[in-house]
């Protein structure tokens, strides 16, 4: 029935939008404002994507809460954060560009906290040396995609009526998975994919496709991700012949709730520490101070009273050790709690009930009140939170020219948002991915509009067509095979114990052979019941694609032999210079997944002189630091 | 601790279907979502339930649980003691498959409002608004679209022939969080609430604010302020001039 050509549901579109979260969203208002016909396509409900979980904010540096801020603070921030593995050229657009694409959000119904002046206001937050973070208490991702939502209806509007139908010309195409992209002549040609509710077909044409399926959370047993983080992008675009780099970098976030068990990982917004929460152990010990690393000594307060003094004094006392990048509190409450100082239910304390009043904290950090309150039974206006580590975000993906998001190696493919690596390095801060999405979605829409302006697609042809139809078919024609949730949760388990937040390499070989046998399992998958809205069918898709990210991840882990932001190596727990200059790159070759090194590109002197060199000296070979620069 | 729970859930699709008994294990602090889950994992692999975040904050796992709508991720097992647990999908939209019912009603519904209109001499990073003025369309944006308040809303519950020209709750909120917002210069928003999406075939009965998972206080902030003011402009006759006079109705 599938592979009849005459009933296979049928589309053409310019430019094919995998994702509705936060880049996909604004790639397609780009894309559509650009004159295109644009599709959108959702794995779940239109205005559901994970960046609606998205709580503290959106980094930008508009300076309204401190007028020293601009771009280059930002770009610094941002570098040091990701502990200069970071493409340079994309946090610079990122730093440059963030404060238009927030202001450009207002334009569009956006209602952000304002300061008492009137404009945006920003908040505190990890890594960053100013307020940066616009936001809208602590829910500010729902913010962003429901004013993107509500900006791409009002395009439909606009389109009825100048054309007469709402979806002339953007469509959503809400619960419908892509199982593969699709080239002709070594380029897009489109992709093909299935409708969630009725199992049915599709077919979709388009010269070029823009990746914006978010993270890969779901590889993994503890995590804030929802049940989309499945790395489809990733895989998607692994077996489309791009590349992926530094998928050994994974964002264990500090905070993730770890009571009752059943909402283990659900994130709590690191807003808390921003709003002066404060980490202790079992003792009571305020246990940040002993975990500042050498590079960032001179930035953070080694005590107490200068720790506390800096929430009134910014300008003369260091940071709160608190708000260091993610990276190091995740593992600084991992020791804690390794060490045997953790709470009962192996997670540390988290309190801002002594700092704040009940009704500023009920007013900033509202959701996180009625999370605890609703699920933990936990009061946090009066009592601490237990809160660990949980799989937050995936600082590696797509490799993307810079300027363009462009996929590397596969002309019409761009990927955006999480699921494009290189803008974080080896740590992303708190509140960039929110900015990120914003500036590469854009980037990617107006890449997209213009290489299509200038190219012709060819027909997908039946071949082609045929082969991604057998491929959904096929676990229908087995049975007594393996099953999906089962495999899923082996996974899990082996991403967790073996290439988790402290990694060896006899685990991470151990976990290269597990991932290997589950992947050869998960051919003989086979799925109980119809096409008509079956999870059981839904899962076994989205595991080939967790299966082949955990692949790619295990294997950057093994090779990187140092310890650098979301990698840590307790075999290697140093940072070797060495290793700074390289991105590990992953390529597909239809069987397996393979890693090879690559030069990082080295920035030139107009960013080089915007630090100070004895910081860069902690970071780079002299050789690097006498050079001053790539120009 | 984990026990064994007694659900009943409901299996079928626009055709058939009926409640299906199944015993499964509920561990200490867990959600209906939780248990759902279990039971798709272990006894039916292709049972439909639509989930996201599963913290309360994307609005996907709308069901009816004993009953009344519900978010299943923010519903504790613990809360029903001993009793069956009865998971039916939300009655005012048709099933698709189990606890899957088809909501695109909300969709159409989210076309058919104007959208936000700002100033057009309006130049980006010049807008100054104070917090409380923003704080009012806040409460309305912190709606999830889970679609409870849709879903419980009699007007449409038991009525399919009033979904033409009744936009539900979900949209009055939208309609005011826009009417209130500091920077939209679309006129007559509420007249156009009243007249093309059914405002006035809501009688206040408050059911809405009541599921609401956000607490947004659903009838008092955003239904009866609208009501009362298209109430005033509609019969005040020197208010009524003075809307087709000013820039933006009701402002007197």
């Amino acid at each position: 029935m599938t592979t009849d050509k005459s009933a296979l549901e049928r589309y053409k579109y310019d430019v094919l939008v995998i994702g509705a979260g936060g880049a996909g969203l604004r790639a397609a208002v780009e894309a559509r404002e650009s004159g295109l016909r644009v599709a959108i396509i959702c794995k779940s409900l239109f205005g559901k994507a994970h960046t609606v979980m998205a709580e503290g904010g959106a980094a930008a540096s508009m300076g309204n809460a401190n007028s020293n801020d601009n771009w280059q603070v930002h770009f610094r921030d941002t570098m040091r954060g990701g502990k200069f593995l970071n493409h340079f050229r994309m946090a610079e657009l990122h730093a440059k560009e963030s404060p238009d694409r927030i202001w450009e959000l207002e334009m569009w119904g956006a209602l952000f906290d304002r300061t008492k002046e009137g404009k945006i206001s920003q908040r505190n937050f990890g890594g960053h040396e100013y307020p940066r973070l616009a936001h809208v208490g602590d829910r500010t991702g729902l913010e962003l995609i429901r004013t993107m939502q509500q900006k791409i209806v009002a395009l439909q509007q606009a389109d009825k009526r100048e054309h007469g139908e709402y979806e002339s010309h953007i469509k959503v195409f809400a619960e419908l998975t892509i199982t593969e992209i699709l080239k002709e002549d070594g380029k897009i040609a489109g992709a093909y994919g299935y409708w969630r509710e009725s199992g049915s077909e599709v077919l979709f044409e388009a010269p070029a496709v823009i990746i914006a399926t978010g993270g890969v959370g779901k590889t993994f047993k503890i995590t804030s991700n929802s049940w989309e983080g499945t790395g489809d992008g990733h895989a998607l675009a692994l077996k489309a012949g791009a590349n992926l780099v530094d998928m050994e970098f994974l964002q264990f976030h500090p905070t993730g709730m770890v009571w009752p068990p059943s909402v283990r990982g659900i994130l709590v917004t690191e807003s808390v520490r921003g709003e002066g929460g404060i980490l202790t152990n079992s003792n009571g010990e305020r246990f940040m101070f002993k975990y500042i690393p050498d590079v960032f000594k001179d930035k953070y307060a080694d005590n107490e009273t200068e720790a506390d003094r800096w929430y009134e004094d910014q300008d003369n006392n260091r940071r709160p050790p608190e708000l260091l990048p993610r990276d190091e509190v995740a593992r600084a409450i991992n020791s804690e709690v390794k060490a045997g100082r953790g709470s009962e239910h192996g997670g540390v304390f988290l309190d801002v009930s002594k700092r704040l009043s009940a009704e500023i904290i009920k007013k900033r950090l509202p959701s996180m009140w009625h999370q605890f309150y609703e699920l933990a039974g936990v009061d946090i206006t009066k009592e601490p939170m237990e809160v660990g580590p949980t799989c937050h975000y995936v600082m590696g993906g797509v490799e993307v020219e810079p300027d363009t998001a462009a996929a590397v190696g596969v002309p019409g493919l761009y990927a955006a948002g999480e699921v494009a690596g290189g803008m974080h390095g080896s740590n992303r801060l708190g509140g960039n991915s929110l900015s990120d999405l914003l500036v590469f979605g854009r980037r990617a829409g107006m890449a997209a509009a213009a290489y299509v302006k200038q190219t012709t697609a060819a027909p997908v042809a039946d071949a082609t067509v045929a082969a991604a139809a057998a491929r959904i078919e096929a676990p229908f024609a087995r049975s007594g095979g393996e099953n999906s949730y089962s495999l899923h949760a082996e996974l899990q388990e082996v991403t967790h114990n073996l290439v988790g937040i402290i990694r060896t390499g006899n685990e991470l070989k151990d976990a290269i052979t597990k991932i290997a046998d589950i992947r050869k399992r998960s051919t003989n998958v086979a799925v109980s019941g119809g096409r008509k809205f079956n999870p059981g069918f839904h899962l076994a898709f989205d595991l080939d694609n967790m299966l082949l990210v955990a692949e790619s991840t295990a294997k950057s882990a093994i090779g990187r032999e140092e310890s650098r932001g979301g990698h840590t190596r307790d075999d290697f727990p140093g940072m070797d210079m060495g290793w700074r200059q390289h991105n590990h790159i992953s390529s597909f070759d239809g069987t397996q997944v393979t890693v090879r090194k690559q030069a990082l590109p080295f920035m030139p002197k107009e960013l080089f002189d915007l630090f100070d060199v004895e910081e860069l000296k902690k970071y780079m070979t002299p050789d690097e630091v006498a050079k001053g620069g790539s120009n | 601790m984990a026990r064994k729970i007694n659900l009943r859930i409901w299996r079928g699709d626009a055709t058939d279907g009926g409640l299906q008994d199944v015993q499964v294990e509920a561990n200490e602090g867990e959600v209906v979502l939780d248990v759902i889950h279990r039971v798709q994992a272990t006894q039916m692999g292709d049972l439909a339930v639509r989930w996201n975040c599963k913290a309360g904050k994307c609005g996907s796992c709308s069901m009816e649980i004993n009953g009344k709508p519900r978010l299943a991720c923010m519903t504790q097992v613990a809360t029903y003691g001993d009793e069956t647990i009865t998971v039916t999908p939300l009655r005012a939209f048709p099933v698709i498959k189990d606890l899957v019912t088809d909501v695109s009603f909300n969709y159409k519904k989210a076309m058919e409002i104007p959208a936000f209109e700002p100033p057009k001499e309006l130049v980006p990073g010049e807008a100054r608004m104070q917090q409380v003025d923003v704080e009012r369309s806040q409460e309305f944006r912190k709606c999830i679209e889970c679609f409870l308040c849709q879903d419980v809303c009699h007007v449409v519950r038991d009525h399919e022939e009033n979904k033409k020209s009744f936009a539900g709750p979900r949209f009055f909120i939208r309609i005011a969080e826009l009417d209130m917002h500091p920077l939209d210069t679309l006129k007559n928003r509420k007249r156009t609430a009243q007249e093309e999406h059914g405002l006035g075939m809501c009688n206040i009965t408050k059911c809405c604010t009541e599921v609401c998972p956000e607490h947004i206080k659903i009838t008092d902030n955003a239904i009866i302020p609208m009501k009362e003011r298209v109430a005033d402009i509609k019969y005040d006759p020197v208010r009524w001039l003075g809307s087709k006079i000013r820039k933006r109705e009701g402002i007197v």
